[in-house]
């Protein structure tokens, strides 16, 4: 006989789920819009997606640190937190790029937005959880979306990417789902607290380390292939290449952030364990990562895919400062991607802008360096921008990453890794060469004459988020005081 | 105006960016006008100066990012405060010899911001600050060589930027690693220098932050084996170009070792005395020599202005008041004489559109008004008594005398290596028959170009004659540097080095 469980709707604590259920409703909305009037313009679902972000947001805002919600498996602590405003953010700044004065096949469907809205949904539900089915949910639900929107964009390497990024993303999903199983072999819970619990008390048996090597490999393939770690970054370039231009600069931000938080959360555990495997095939993976692309990045000949390998290089970065494991070093991966966002979302909207219907410079690609030459000639403030995101990317003072890069640097040398600083210091030498390389084609070369102008795509929402990203570039020195207190104080209460 | 330093900071950026919104046509007028108010300004920083303290003035401090212990701190003292009039006097002079350029307002632009980087490198006393302006500092010169430059212009500017980005990398993981010292000492985080200066190093980490910081200055600075970027960046570059970048940017390494590597690493920099002076006589001497074997006058220049660069290394790392206040007077020296000289290719090349030695020959009787300055200047570049040269260079050798006379005598021969490359110019250049068709037609300095020039003459000659007013503040803000070393030194050889040049004032 079974007995009625009962369960009273504050221990519910169903604010906990707002933001994302705004999201799901926003996207809900969009569907039923397009159910009643099938002739709405684009421009309506844009502003109608940046409204319920906004309330997300406001939502988020709300939050009290450090509290559980609907069975304890959604926790909001001040990573998640942080890391929503970011995913939010981050998506408020993207999707005005749809409005361009070009028509782009996937923007007349209202279908993107619907989809887009879900997308974050499923990021939000990824970062406030630490119970690893509703991670892999959160997971699952984000990435459907995105192979979606890749997909949407109407090119024949867009379905190669989309298709590419789904066939890789079942693969890690897999390997998450097994390396969760033998979490929950070992210790009987899929909660990251408790398996931290029963961890510590089983270190010692004999024969127990195996599994959670096991356990732990098993969730690093996973998440390497979500974060893009050598050896399983492979897809990156290909699917940046394929997926428009702002949805690319998104997927080196958000996504990036999303799949972060969880392995802050996993891989923090281990080694808070003392597994000292853990960090060291983490900084060993990230200096791999960090080098292999800047080198690769070197040799392309398109700006698009050289942007996607330096992202890929960022992340390294960044994972080296996971691996640290101290507060310092989680404030810096936060700190590192807002002002990363900014640049990076800034360079690839400049692409956006120069997007035309078919390739004009290249068979192959398109957005070849030669298409750059001369653009101090052709857009002088454009050319400025775009070499002030270059540089800021290269880590030159005083723009947004340099201060990213000077806070990672610093926690590694306050952890005792100055090899790894130096690592990271002559990394940044080398990235600069191909930043240097694009600002060197569109300030010293002349412009190829028998082509038409190269920002065709103009449209004044593109122009009012560049400004956006360039005014963030430029003046971080003024407000990184203010965000690093704020970051600090949100990942030090919540215990990291 | 207590804020000076800041005025002369970003008023060339804010002129610069309103720049953008002058005619074509005016903006050399503007351009102009904006260097000499901002020389003007660095002059009256000179006269409100007080002579007498030899520690840090106008001194400005507010904390920006106090969580990483970054601060908007500025200060200025006798080492710094002549490189930021020379490096203001040379950017207007530069500018005004300019002949005609294409894209001219661009020019103009980026020597504006340009100026702003120069001038706070040397008054920065935040190390994230410094390395912010020296960082700035590549990017208008990246763009000067590459736009303006010969035919190898863009492989010229990225060596220069890459060379330089490199080394500066390594160094700022220096500065995080004092940055962490002193957080580990005091609990709070600073990049300002005078709180760097408080911390007493133990000797092995010294030593590794010496080379790491040396990486980052030898690059810029530059010296052997780290040379090789500047024949092509002097190459390539403008003649406003190559003017910067021998009279401003290369005192910026020079510079980083006054303030960063000798005070913060005494024991350090004592060690790495014989190795600095061998690397340094190497430089002195193999330039000269290559300087010697050059077909094109600039490259002969250029080398004699690597060499004249060791001979600043070897002065800084004397360790006596005469060796190093001798380097900073020489840096100011340097700065003219290689400024004018590299002006002076550049008006000929105006003209002929070549600068090999044999395309000329008997040029004092076209051009008798070059002839002269360009002689003069040689003449100081060489070291005769009663030119800026002269000063220096024996003030560099006194000095570094008492560290090794065998050395010095080895330095010494570059006075004479220096007179055989620089003769052979004359030679070649200025006398003989006037063979050369072309030659015959040249026109002697116009106006603009004469009174570009007479300034840096006129400053040869006076601080050759009677160089206390610029001496003296020197000289005092390097004996308090060098006091502070040697109460800093945990080793005896290095207070005994540093003392020996005290008992030898005391003697005097």
């Amino acid at each position: 006989m079974l007995t009625p469980i009962h369960v009273s709707l504050e221990s519910l604590n169903l604010l906990t789920l707002a933001p994302m259920l705004i999201a799901i409703a926003g996207g809900l909305t969009i569907l039923i819009l397009d159910l009643l009037n099938d002739k709405l313009d684009k421009s309506l679902y844009v502003m109608i997606t940046i409204l319920f972000l906004f309330i997300d947001l406001g939502a988020i805002l709300g939050l009290n640190i450090n509290v559980r919600g609907f069975f304890d498996v959604i926790l909001i602590d001040g990573i998640s937190i942080i890391s929503q405003i970011l995913i939010i953010a981050g998506s408020m700044l993207f999707i005005p790029l749809a409005l361009t004065s070009k028509r782009f096949h996937e923007y007349s469907y209202p279908e993107f937005f619907a989809l887009f809205l879900f997308m974050v949904a499923g990021f939000q539900f990824m970062v406030t959880s630490d119970n690893l089915i509703l991670i892999f949910v959160g997971i699952e639900t984000a990435s459907l979306a995105l192979y979606t929107l890749i997909a949407l964009h109407n090119r024949a390497n867009s379905y190669e990417a989309a298709v590419k990024y789904f066939t890789m993303g079942a693969l890690s999903a897999a390997f998450f789902a097994m390396g969760s199983a033998v979490i929950y072999g070992l210790t009987g819970s899929v909660e990251l607290y408790k398996v931290a619990e029963v961890m510590s008390t089983r270190l010692n048996e004999t024969g127990l380390m195996i599994a959670i090597f096991g356990s732990s490999a098993l969730l690093l393939v996973a998440f390497g292939f979500k974060l893009s770690l050598f050896p399983f970054h492979t897809w990156a370039p290909d699917v940046y290449e394929g997926a428009s231009a702002p949805l690319a600069g998104y997927m080196s931000v958000v996504p990036k952030v999303a799949a972060l938080v969880v392995s802050i959360r996993i891989f923090g555990m281990y080694i808070d364990l003392g597994i000292e495997w853990v960090r060291i095939v983490i900084i060993a993976l990230a200096v791999i990562t960090m080098t292999l692309s800047n080198i690769m990045a070197l040799v392309q000949q398109d700006v698009k895919r050289m942007l996607a390998y330096s992202s890929i290089s960022h992340a390294g970065f960044i994972m080296a400062a996971l691996a640290l494991d101290t507060t310092e070093g989680t404030t810096s991966i936060f700190f590192y991607y807002t002002l990363f966002m900014f640049t990076n979302l800034g360079a690839f909207s400049m692409l956006w802008i120069s997007r035309h219907k078919n390739r004009r410079f290249n068979e192959q690609y398109d957005h070849p360096y030669e298409k750059f030459s001369g653009f101090i000639h052709i857009m002088p403030v454009g050319a400025v921008i775009m070499a002030l995101f270059m540089l800021s990317l290269a880590g030159v003072p005083p723009f947004s990453v340099f201060w990213g890069k000077i806070y990672v640097m610093q926690a590694a040398v306050n952890s005792g890794y100055i090899w790894l600083a130096i690592v990271m210091g002559i990394n940044s030498a080398i990235s600069a060469y191909y930043y240097l390389k694009l600002v060197v084609y569109m300030f010293l070369k002349e412009p190829v004459k028998d082509v038409d102008t190269v920002y065709y795509n103009l449209s004044k929402p593109l122009l009012a988020i560049i400004g956006l990203a360039t005014l963030a570039t430029v003046t971080a020195i003024f407000y990184a005081q203010p965000l690093l207190s704020y970051l600090y104080y949100m990942i030090s209460a919540s215990g990291y | 105006m207590d804020n000076i330093l800041s005025v002369l900071v970003f008023f060339p950026a804010v002129a610069g960016l309103l720049g953008f919104v002058v005619d074509q046509k005016s903006i050399k007028a503007y351009g102009l006008t904006v260097a000499t108010i901002e020389f003007l300004l660095s002059l009256w920083l000179w006269f409100s100066f007080d002579m007498g303290n030899s520690g840090m003035q106008f001194v400005e401090l507010v904390p920006i990012i106090p969580d990483m212990g970054v601060s908007y701190y500025l200060g200025v003292d006798g080492i710094s405060l002549f490189i930021v009039i020379m490096s203001t006097l040379m950017t207007l002079l530069g500018m005004a010899s300019m002949g005609e350029t294409k894209d001219i307002k661009n020019m103009i632009i980026t020597l504006l911001f340009l100026e702003m980087t120069m001038v706070g490198v040397f008054v920065a006393l935040d190390a994230i600050i410094f390395y912010l302006f020296w960082e700035l500092s590549l990017v208008p010169m990246l763009y000067i060589i590459g736009a303006w430059g010969g035919n190898l212009r863009i492989y010229a500017s990225i060596k220069f930027f890459l060379y330089t980005f490199t080394g500066s990398l390594i160094m700022l993981v220096g500065m995080l690693f004092v940055a962490y010292t002193y957080h580990n000492l005091t609990g709070v985080w600073s990049f300002a220098i005078t709180d760097w200066y408080s911390i007493v190093l133990p000797v092995s980490y010294q030593m590794w932050l010496f080379a790491a910081f040396f990486i980052g200055f030898a690059i810029k600075v530059p010296m052997f084996p780290f040379h090789t970027w500047i024949p092509y960046a002097h190459g390539q570059a403008p003649t406003i170009g190559s003017v910067i970048l021998a009279a401003v940017l290369l005192k910026m390494g020079t510079y980083g070792f006054v303030r960063f590597s000798l005070p913060m690493f005494p024991d350090a920099s004592v060690m790495a005395i014989t190795p600095i002076a061998i690397i340094s006589i190497i430089m002195i001497i193999y330039t000269a020599m290559i300087a010697y074997a050059q077909k094109d006058m600039k490259q002969v220049i250029a080398y004699s202005s690597v060499s004249h660069m060791g001979i600043i290394m070897l002065g800084l790392f004397a360790m006596n008041a005469e060796g190093i206040s001798g380097s900073v007077f020489q840096m100011l020296s340097h700065g003219i004489v290689s400024g004018a000289l590299f002006m002076l290719v550049g008006m000929i090349y105006d003209r002929r559109h070549t600068k090999l030695l044999s395309e000329f020959g008997g040029l004092t009787a076209v051009m008798p008004k070059f002839a002269i300055i360009f002689g003069i200047m040689l003449m100081a570049s060489v070291g005769l008594p009663l030119t800026i040269g002269f000063v220096g260079e024996f003030l560099v050798l006194l000095g570094f005398y008492n560290v090794s006379p065998f050395m010095t005598i080895l330095a010494g021969t570059s006075i004479i290596v220096g007179a055989i490359y620089m003769l052979r110019v004359m030679k070649l250049a200025f006398f003989g028959p006037l063979n050369n068709e072309e030659n015959k037609k040249l026109k002697d300095l116009n106006a603009r170009e004469t009174w570009s020039l007479i300034p840096l003459v006129m400053i040869v000659v006076w601080l050759g004659v009677y160089p206390k007013p610029v001496l003296t503040p020197i000289d005092n803000s390097v004996k308090s540097l060098l006091t502070f070393m040697d109460k800093k030194a945990i080793t005896q050889e290095a207070k005994d080095m540093i003392r020996v040049s005290k008992s030898t004032k005391e003697a005097k």
